[in-house]
């Protein structure tokens, strides 16, 4: 499969009165054509920032992407100027934001915000651009799109307005989609809907996703990989099924253990992850996690741990991988969906820098 | 659409009968009389005096007179004017006042919005700062001594406007500035903090991940949004500068209606104070509810009640 999306090394930091916060430590992931990348992890641990980055959507300054590439189709974007980024967003990445209530302009018609993207990227003129919006916004399943394009946001519900907002997204066939938290502030019954219109579009436009959340059940429906953030690092990649059957991480643990069941016990507590993210503004020494994680050797504290290959696609970012760790067994919610895969290598390989 | 127009002018009539009311009672529990002067009037004098005005009649006959011819659009002599009604001083003087009422608000908004516009998109830069210390110097500098400053040093010192009077546009410029200085620097701070508030939601974000540039998101997506709360400043502004005008046209020696409302009050002069305050509720009451109307028209999210639900 063809690469469409290479992040090396990443680095992004905020400069504040507090100090120089390290929003986003070094991350490395790529996306092929066609495929769903899921970036997950609690709030506060780098995945809009890098998401927003890809676009280099996020406020220059105080934002400042300190190290790394971003290449979109082998160009890197972090060079580019303010103008030239206009060229990519919208055209080759587009993105949905979490709140359709706010992300749509209020006093604009719905259609006039379709419209734009096609006016801007596609040159298209006033009334071909608004039989577009039209056939759009059918695309996303709004009914009577004739009427529907001629409204204003507050007209829509927030489902619909969701739907709007990928319309926008998809306007100009862009071939990166990310999505940040897009089913966030919906209710269940229409997060589905969102989630299988999606999809649904992914298949007819052959359009790579980033779709960013803190809902393991959304990445579960939607994702074909796996990324999962702590404190400005991936500290865990891969499949899906390698994520939710042969999880490594003991951070992917906590996060897994967390998630309600139908299985669990009624008077079993729901567990939770202990204690708060580090201060990114003064990292920790070694695994940023190490405090928080009741699976932490002694080196967690004084080393960082590198990253070690399980499979091909399969990565994890813990010394417990290491030859010379002890056997841990991983907490029994998670334990009792473990299963062997195929794929996995025989013996946990360690990943060289710069590889 | 027109219901609701039709409601709002019921509410007006309604406004407006209570302000007459109100001023009719205080305006003789003020003490002192139209006639009363230095040189005192023979007792028969007066009392023809108050019977040619019919001052004589119980107050509750005047009042039901003057009821009715305002409703008449007639606001009776002046006491003080002899041969010149409230209504000649009205036609002769508002054309003025309005004129320049009219040159202080389009100063006001236009200076006003730009300043705030530069303010916010170079926020925190020199443009920023110099933009508020104008706002603040205008808030904080009351008309009255704008308008000597203006004078002293572009008129007298420089010569490049006239001093006073009321006769060509030149004439006009230094009064307007004066009544603009505050509204204006109050309008620039307003729209300098809504333009930051427009900023940072998240549907400008959306417009720049649309890759629209800097220029298209302010103009299509900024502007229009910022300016809400400076159309609901309009109703304020038009009294604002209502009120103002009385101040600057007596230091301008203009021949204006705030002029003749200022004389009139030191006079008792019943009739023109009667008729000049009807008249300037009259058009503040118009002012808000074209802002109102206004209003609805730019933000499509007011309907304006009585209008029809959308659809």
């Amino acid at each position: 499969m063809e690469k469409l999306l290479e992040v090396k090394n990443l680095e992004v930091s905020f400069q504040t009165y507090g100090g120089t916060v390290k929003a986003v430590r070094g991350v490395s992931f790529d996306l092929h054509k066609g495929e769903t990348l899921a970036i997950v992890g609690e709030s506060g641990s780098g995945k809009s920032v890098t998401s927003q980055s890809i676009m280099k959507l996020i406020p220059m300054p105080p934002g400042r992407i300190s190290d790394g590439q971003i290449l979109l189709n082998g160009d890197d974007i972090v060079p580019k100027t303010e103008k030239q980024m206009e060229k990519i967003r919208g055209k080759e990445i587009s993105m949905i934001f979490q709140d359709p209530m706010t992300s749509l302009n209020p006093t604009m018609k719905v259609g006039n915000q379709i419209m734009e993207v096609l006016v801007k990227h596609q040159n298209m003129s006033k009334q071909d651009a608004k039989n577009r919006a039209i056939e759009l916004l059918r695309l996303v399943g709004i009914p009577m799109p004739e009427k529907r394009v001629n409204q204003y946001p507050h007209e829509f519900s927030g489902g619909m307005r969701q739907r709007a907002m990928i319309a926008i997204a998809l306007a100009a066939n862009p071939k990166l989609l990310i999505a940040d938290e897009p089913t966030t502030a919906l209710d269940v019954t229409i997060q589905a809907q969102i989630l299988e219109l999606m999809k649904d579009l992914q298949n007819k436009m052959d359009t790579s996703i980033i779709f960013i959340t803190h809902d393991l059940g959304v990445v579960a429906n939607v994702a074909d990989r796996v990324a999962v953030m702590y404190a400005g690092q991936i500290v865990e990649m891969g499949t899906v099924d390698e994520i939710f059957y042969d999880p490594r991480h003991p951070y992917t643990w906590g996060l897994l253990a967390s998630m309600p069941s139908l299985e669990n016990d009624d008077k079993a507590e729901l567990a939770a992850i202990p204690g708060t993210p580090p201060d990114l503004t003064n990292p920790p020494k070694g695994d940023a996690f190490a405090a928080r994680n009741q699976y932490a050797l002694a080196i967690d504290f004084e080393e960082e741990p590198p990253m070690f290959q399980i499979s091909e696609t399969h990565f994890a970012k813990t010394w417990l991988l290491h030859p010379d760790a002890p056997k841990v067994e991983p907490p029994e919610a998670v334990k009792r969906r473990m299963r062997q895969l195929s794929s996995t290598f025989e013996k946990p390989v360690l990943v060289k820098e710069g590889e | 659409m027109a219901k609701y127009i039709g409601k709002r002018l019921v509410y007006m009539l309604l406004s407006l009968w209570m302000i007459v009311t109100a001023t009719f009672f205080f305006m003789r529990i003020a003490p002192g009389n139209p006639f009363a002067s230095e040189k005192k009037l023979p007792p028969e004098i007066e009392a023809n005096l108050n019977a040619h005005f019919g001052l004589d009649k119980p107050w509750y006959e005047q009042y039901w007179e003057y009821l009715v011819r305002i409703v008449n659009w007639d606001f009776g002599p002046s006491f003080k004017y002899k041969s010149q009604t409230v209504n000649d001083l009205i036609n002769e003087g508002f054309p003025v006042s309005f004129l320049l009422g009219m040159e202080a608000i389009f100063i006001a908004v236009a200076v006003g919005v730009l300043l705030g516009i530069i303010a916010a998109l170079k926020h925190n830069r020199w443009p920023d700062y110099t933009a508020m210390i104008v706002a603040v110097l205008g808030i904080s500098v009351p008309s009255f001594i704008m308008a000597s400053f203006l004078q002293y040093f572009l008129a007298i010192k420089m010569g490049i406007f006239p001093v006073a009077r009321w006769e060509s546009f030149m004439h006009s410029v230094l009064p307007a500035v004066a009544l603009a200085s505050a509204p204006m620097a109050f309008i620039a701070r307003l729209t300098r903090s809504s333009m930051l508030e427009v900023l940072a939601n998240d549907y400008i974000k959306t417009a720049k991940s649309k890759g629209l540039s800097r220029g298209v998101i302010t103009v299509k997506h900024t502007i229009r949004n910022a300016l809400l709360p400076v159309v609901t400043y309009m109703g304020p502004l038009t009294a604002g500068i209502l009120t103002g005008s009385f101040v600057i046209e007596r230091i301008f020696g203009i021949p204006g209606l705030g002029a003749h409302f200022v004389t009139s009050i030191n006079n008792r002069d019943y009739t023109v104070i009667m008729g000049v305050t009807v008249f300037y509720s009259i058009l503040l009451l118009v002012s808000i509810l074209l802002v109102d109307i206004a209003y609805g028209i730019i933000d499509p999210r007011i309907k304006l009640a009585g209008g029809k639900k959308g659809e």
